[in-house]
């Protein structure tokens, strides 16, 4: 079992669209650190303006048991060990098994396994055309497989390290971003574009890109961000699923993590975000590898005495902000721990997002704690500088919390 | 009248292969007869391209094409539709109706109708953003032409594409891209869909001269080919990407043998039979062997768009020279007449009827309403969550996503 308490989304059985300006936000308070794992269903349909949500529904409760949608907790199911690079395979493998239209495509994931073995044997189980190993020409297999996806094709375009994907920038902004739009509807591109990102071991400038700032401001994608095996496995699934285009980052250090998850099918909610460790002084926002530093972080606070509320954001694009203001509402003190650059990262965008909806809820300025405005040098010791580390993560807390 | 005289239409020396009018012949039939305008379908007419196909690595199709007069017809009245349309098109822009870019197909219509004519409408057609004419051939309508170009309700697009982005699914018009060569690694992405469902249907992937020094184009022709995809890459090549000269801008202005391994035809495409030639042989070939580049040689009267006068690159000389002599809808014209299939007169007529037609859908296309403020945040995403979105001064425009 994982160090984290895996808490699912606060974003508990709300009704109600999250209308951000509203005092009718239901506060669920996780009082207390409760050990189990709580199965809270969420209600995938928010929005009861289209017709359309009944169809769409994602599944979020986390253990789907046969329609039973009580709380069940896993402690009765031992579920099985795996890596994290394992749990998306599998993940993707479910998919593949289910949905004959799923295909993945990307450089060296069919014969070779993929570079980080997600699609390991893949390739012989499916064949060669639904694993499909692509030249590297990232700019036209991301457009084949967006042209594929417009068909109704459920492409998985895997790119090496997302800092290649720059390369189809253009593909990803222009036509899986813009086409439902500028069709009027008529097509979906229901692509999820994967790949690792962030700071590595030593990989070098070019190999350590934190890209998830330039993606976001395009219009019609969604970003998700895994951090855990259990998370990876169910946004993988929950990405293939959607018909929106999804961008699924990963990260290279987290590829090796191992974990405990459910035996049963799951698929999590791409909107949501994971409350890792509940608290009362400080919300302290995150997502991917940061989470790690600042459970960290939190050992040390825990032993001087602050009592943090840890939030994996998970969903990049849109926040989840209806979580997000139901803990400020609480702790009323927000900081922001990520990887992404300082200049226009995830973490400026939340912060205005904070500051503009929950301004009246804060008692100090929103703290953001992102990597430098570098390119990661190659140096041991200036690499982890370029990144947030939990030493300051602990300063920024005591400094926030006086 | 009796309809089988047209059996006497091969009046000339009993041989059945005519040679077409290229330059003005004027064919005189001792045996003309006044029929009426629908002529029958029963006969089959064989008639000669205008010029031999050039091939690359691969056997050219026979220049003799098998038509019927009632194709030749619906040949002459599509070709001057789309010549009407976009003249229209002209003038509505000068008027300001239409705003931003406006690529006008004048002198290419063969190349649009002529593919029409050679597929089914479960092929696919991606083009870039001359398409106007194009999507008329799939199946448009002048209304929705016309009012998408002025942003209207009632256009193809709602309205939220414009001038660049017409589409139609369900008869496989794929679009309307605005970047250039953005279309090709889409086209093989359709390509690959039709493949995976094993439709036994093929992708026509247009681009032009200028999009042929594009990356992309090689990168996708090189995937097509190692995959054995059933596309097609359609270089119209009209001589200038927007104001450069082919012999400017590329070194090597053989489009159709820069595939190199990949094999290539050169079509004339004023000769609207012949882009049927050639367009029924591509399927064919695709269908078993994987892609073929088809470089149609055309040419646009207009300027690259309505905001590029054309003659500050060329002369006036070149383009009524052009006009005079390879004028696809003249082409046609004489075809019919020469064969006793139309008199000038019901040409005429129908041209007077398109007219009408055209000025009756503008007239329709103008009464369409605007689209509503809040169709600014519907089709962003397929499936939405439910978080609210407003306008700058967070009163005017309130919507929730999608």
């Amino acid at each position: 079992m994982a160090t984290l308490l895996q808490g699912l989304g606060v974003a508990s059985a709300f009704s109600a669209s999250p209308s951000l300006d509203s005092k009718k936000l239901q506060l669920r308070s996780l009082s207390g650190r409760k050990a189990g794992i709580y199965v809270v269903r969420s209600d995938a349909s928010l929005n009861l303006h289209t017709g359309a949500p009944k169809a769409g529904r994602l599944i979020t409760n986390a253990v789907v048991a046969k329609g039973d949608s009580s709380a069940a907790s896993t402690s009765s199911k031992p579920g099985h060990e795996l890596l994290l690079f394992e749990a998306l395979r599998e993940g993707l493998e479910e998919e593949m098994e289910r949905d004959p239209t799923v295909c993945v495509m990307g450089e060296d994931v069919g014969h070779y396994g993929g570079s980080y073995k997600v699609t390991k044997d893949l390739a012989n189980k499916f064949g060669d055309l639904r694993v499909l190993d692509t030249p590297i020409a990232e700019n036209s297999f991301t457009g084949m497989g967006i042209g594929a996806a417009m068909t109704g094709l459920r492409t998985v375009v895997e790119g090496m390290n997302m800092g290649f994907l720059l390369l189809a920038f253009d593909q990803i902004s222009n036509n899986c971003g813009m086409l439902h739009y500028t069709s009027g509807g008529q097509f979906k591109i229901p692509i999820v574009i994967r790949g690792p990102g962030g700071v590595g071991r030593q990989l070098g400038a070019e190999h350590s890109q934190r890209l998830e700032s330039y993606f976001q401001s395009i219009p019609g994608i969604q970003m998700v961000a895994c951090s855990t095996p259990y998370n990876a496995k169910g946004l993988m699934k929950a990405a293939i699923r959607s018909k929106n285009p999804v961008i699924l980052f990963e990260h290279v250090l987290l590829y090796n993590l191992k974990e405990r998850i459910p035996d049963e099918e799951y698929v999590l909610s791409l909107e949501e975000s994971e409350m890792v460790r509940p608290g009362e002084h400080v919300t302290i926002l995150t997502y991917s590898r940061m989470r790690y530093h600042v459970m960290h972080a939190a050992k040390t606070l825990v032993n001087k005495g602050y009592d943090p509320e840890v939030i994996d954001i998970r969903s990049l694009k849109p926040f989840d902000l209806h979580t997000i203001g139901n803990s400020i509402k609480k702790t009323h003190r927000v900081l922001i721990v990520e990887e992404c650059m300082r200049t226009g990262g995830i973490g400026a965008s939340l912060t205005a997002a904070i500051n503009e909806n929950f301004h009246d809820y804060l008692d100090a300025p929103v703290v953001c704690l992102s990597s430098q405005d570098v390119p990661t040098p190659y140096a041991g010791p200036l690499e982890e500088w370029t990144v947030v580390q939990p030493a300051q993560i602990v300063t920024a807390v005591e400094k926030l919390c006086q | 009248m009796a309809v089988s005289r047209l059996a006497s239409s091969s009046s000339s020396s009993g041989s059945s292969l005519v040679k077409p009018i290229s330059a003005a012949l004027s064919f005189t039939s001792s045996l003309r007869r006044s029929l009426s305008s629908s002529a029958d379908d029963s006969t089959t007419l064989t008639i000669e391209t205008s010029l031999p196909f050039t091939s690359h690595n691969c056997d050219p199709p026979s220049r003799a094409v098998e038509t019927s007069p009632k194709e030749l017809m619906s040949f002459f009245r599509e070709m001057a539709l789309m010549r009407r349309m976009e003249i229209a098109a002209d003038s509505l822009y000068k008027a300001k109706l239409i705003r931003g870019f406006c690529h006008l197909y004048d002198g290419q219509e063969a190349v649009a109708v002529g593919m029409e004519a050679a597929i089914t409408k479960k092929d696919c057609i991606i083009t870039a953003y001359r398409d106007h004419c194009t999507f008329l051939g799939r199946g448009g309508t002048l209304l929705e032409v016309f009012a998408e170009l002025m942003g209207r309700q009632a256009g193809c697009s709602k309205g939220k594409g414009g001038s660049m982005h017409f589409y139609k699914k369900e008869n496989g018009f794929y679009g309307g891209h605005g970047i250039v060569g953005a279309q090709i690694p889409l086209g093989c992405g359709l390509a690959f869909a039709q493949k995976y469902s094993k439709d036994e249907t093929v992708t026509f992937a247009s681009y032009g001269d200028g999009a042929a020094n594009q990356g992309q184009l090689f990168e996708a022709l090189n995937m097509a080919a190692l995959w054995d995809l059933p596309a097609i890459l359609v270089c119209e090549n009209n001589h200038y990407g927007m104001g450069t000269a082919e012999w400017r801008a590329a070194k090597s202005p053989a489009y159709y043998k820069r595939g190199d391994y990949v094999p290539g035809l050169k079509v004339d495409g004023m000769d609207v039979l012949a882009v049927k030639q050639a367009c029924k042989f591509a399927k064919e070939y695709a269908l078993k062997n994987g892609p073929l580049i088809l470089e149609m040689d055309t040419y646009r009267y207009h300027g690259h768009s309505m905001s590029d006068p054309g003659s500050t690159y060329r002369t006036r000389d070149e383009i009524s020279g052009v006009r005079q002599e390879r004028d696809p809808v003249e082409r046609v014209r004489k075809l019919l007449t020469s064969h006793d299939i139309a008199s000038e007169k019901e040409l005429k007529d129908i041209e007077k009827e398109i007219r009408k037609a055209v000025d009756e859908a503008i007239a329709q296309a103008k009464e369409s309403p605007m689209p509503e403020p809040s169709e600014l945040f519907t089709n962003v995403y397929v499936k939405g969550y439910g978080v609210e979105s407003f306008g700058a001064d967070r009163k005017e425009v309130r919507a929730r996503l999608p």
